[in-house]
């Protein structure tokens, strides 16, 4: 990946990481940590990766992204809108009143969204549902699948994940947000997940850990295939970006001011104005 | 409709039914996919030649997780397991990776209620229809006999939303004649009658058949309704009997809470005085089939009794 192409994907990530903020300070409150966790991820999959159609959102070939932690929908929701899949000022009815953003993930919904999810757990098995589905049609689609590492504490993801190993559904790779933190606090304190990568290997994935916040490397491993699914563990940040919410150590749902909003949306778009006089635009 | 019981059992189990019935979907239709528990020896799937059944080990959660992803990709899945491990055990699953989600799935749950036998308390389902009752959407039929498997069978995989079917594995008494085509939410009139109405699903079929014909030898009139589709429910026949002959009786092999007691009741405004049969809010446990028919009480003579009861005989 060139310098230029790297700086295009950060770029892509801070608009995502601005929209993010903004579709969470139209609501006042909402899950912001674990949302920004997973931008950096969702700009190299949207931005580089996936092939997709925003103006077919339901193209049968396209490649598939599940969020299996669906309370990111804001990152979810902040891509799709910068992809075209919605207009922009969307992003700005999160949790209102009969609206297409919900605070979980809902294909019947929002425009772009592959997979409904929010109950942990259960967008594991669907998105093997949905690789097995079109790899046993015979379509080349690939399926991304977002687990949370607080989601690891469910049974079904490791139903699903011997599921995938033991069934070859290699068509699919797996992106485990190691972010460290659940909605109660540290992950450690709550439930050790131990060595998550060996776990993967141990059920029978090509399983490497990688920084989740650089773009090259998920770039790397994003472009990947194997002839066995595919688990990437993301060591990252949860509030990624924003230096509050990174420090805030209950940082799961954050309910701050519009002011305070404003200051995370200030230092991000400082971030995107130095990357850009280096020539990151898109 | 051509009804043909005499109250002789067929000699098809419906477990072989499936499988023969599953074999000529597999072969006619490339978007069906079977999807099992580790219990395809069980639904009869064992002997289906197709690299459309796929065993899912013993994991009925990530089974219907799998099946609900394939349907969003073009597929139509069948899932399979015991009863009570495709109700209770992946309920969230159905309910929203299934329903919630949009997601289309047949939901084959075998050994319903005291047809599990001598797998006992921890396989015996009396609450399965609650469940899917609560579930928005759901449709759930009670399997009556071998021509309303092979039907409900062919037609599901073309019915968007959530199926439920329960059906034992053995045999059955058969009631209709092959080839015999149902309507999802209409009740079948098996037998007019003028004193009362018996409204009966499943197993209890049969026993609200021979209930009748006892109840006739007293000069009790008693109609028969199979309301096999718990859910839509005829709720328009109900109450046309239930102002016809003023007294109902239902029978059902399931709890009397959330079930077809429940459904009947709560479409009623008081047109008739209602009495039920059904399992009395208690856990299953195990023995014989017939033993456990006499132990909860879903026998023939239990609904003749309630039948007199209500009407005060």
């Amino acid at each position: 990946m060139t310098d230029q192409e790297k700086r295009e994907l950060q770029s892509f990530a801070l608009r995502i990481r601005i929209g993010t903020v903004e579709c969470v300070k139209s609501r006042g409150f909402g899950h912001i940590g674990g949302s920004l966790s997973v931008v950096d991820a969702l700009a190299v999959l949207y931005g580089k990766v996936m092939r997709i159609d925003p103006r077919n959102p339901q193209w049968e070939e396209r490649d598939k992204l599940v969020c299996s932690k669906g309370h990111a929908g804001p990152a979810v929701y902040a891509t799709l809108a910068l992809k075209g899949y919605m207009p922009y000022d969307m992003l700005y009815t999160l949790n209102q009143p009969g609206t297409h953003l919900p605070s979980h993930c809902d294909r019947r919904l929002t425009p772009g969204v592959d997979m409904t999810t929010g109950s942990l757990g259960q967008g594991t098995s669907l998105a093997v549902g949905m690789a097995y589905g079109d790899k046993l049609k015979g379509r080349s689609s690939r399926t991304y699948l977002i687990v949370g590492d607080g989601e690891l504490n469910e049974g079904q993801v490791w139903e699903a994940a011997m599921f995938a190993a033991g069934k070859n559904v290699n068509n699919m790779t797996w992106l485990i947000d190691w972010n460290k933190k659940q909605l109660d606090g540290y992950v450690s304190d709550i439930l050790e997940p131990f060595d998550i990568r060996a776990k993967f290997e141990a059920f029978g994935f090509e399983a490497v850990q990688i920084d989740g916040h650089d773009v090259a490397q998920l770039y790397d491993a994003l472009t990947k295939t194997s002839d066995r699914p595919i688990a990437i563990v993301m060591d990252n940040i949860k509030g990624k970006g924003v230096t509050q919410v990174e420090q805030t150590v209950s940082n799961h749902s954050m309910n701050v001011s519009a002011e305070v909003f404003d200051r995370w949306l200030e230092e991000l778009r400082t971030q995107l104005s130095a990357l850009e006089a280096q020539g990151g635009g898109i | 409709m051509k009804i043909v019981y005499t109250g002789r059992k067929d000699s098809r189990q419906f477990k072989a039914m499936i499988g023969k019935t599953m074999q000529q979907l597999l072969d006619e239709d490339e978007n069906v996919v079977w999807l099992d528990a580790d219990l395809q020896s069980c639904s009869g799937v064992s002997a289906v030649h197709s690299p459309r059944v796929i065993n899912c080990g013993v994991a009925e959660a990530n089974m219907v997780g799998v099946a609900c992803g394939m349907s969003a990709v073009g597929w139509k899945p069948y899932v399979h397991s015991f009863a009570p491990f495709v109700s209770r055990r992946a309920y969230d699953q159905i309910f929203l990776s299934g329903g919630y989600a949009g997601n289309s799935v047949t939901v084959v749950g075998t050994d319903p209620g005291i047809t599990a036998a001598f797998n006992g308390g921890t396989h015996m389902p009396f609450e399965d229809v609650a469940l899917y009752r609560a579930l928005p959407g759901a449709k759930i039929v009670d399997v009556t006999d071998v021509p309303m498997l092979v039907d409900i069978l062919h037609q599901a995989k073309d019915i968007p939303g959530v199926k439920y079917f329960r059906v034992p594995r053995k045999e059955s008494y058969q009631v209709y004649a092959e080839g015999t085509h149902f309507t999802f939410g209409k009740g079948i009139v098996l037998r007019e009658g003028a004193d009362a109405t018996i409204i009966a699903c499943g197993i209890m079929v049969h026993e609200a058949l021979q209930a009748a014909q006892k109840l006739e030898q007293e000069g009790i009139s008693a109609c028969v309704i199979d309301i096999f589709s718990i859910k839509p429910l005829d709720e328009e026949l109900v109450r046309q009997y239930a102002r016809k002959t003023g007294v109902l009786v239902t029978a059902e092999n399931h709890n009397k809470i959330g079930g077809l007691y429940s459904a009947v009741k709560e479409c009623l405004d008081g047109e008739a005085r209602v009495g039920y049969v059904a399992i009395e809010d208690c856990f299953g446990e195990v023995g014989p089939q017939d033993y456990l028919r006499d132990r909860f009480d879903l026998t023939d003579e239990h609904i003749a009794r309630v039948v007199r009861e209500k009407l005060g005989k």
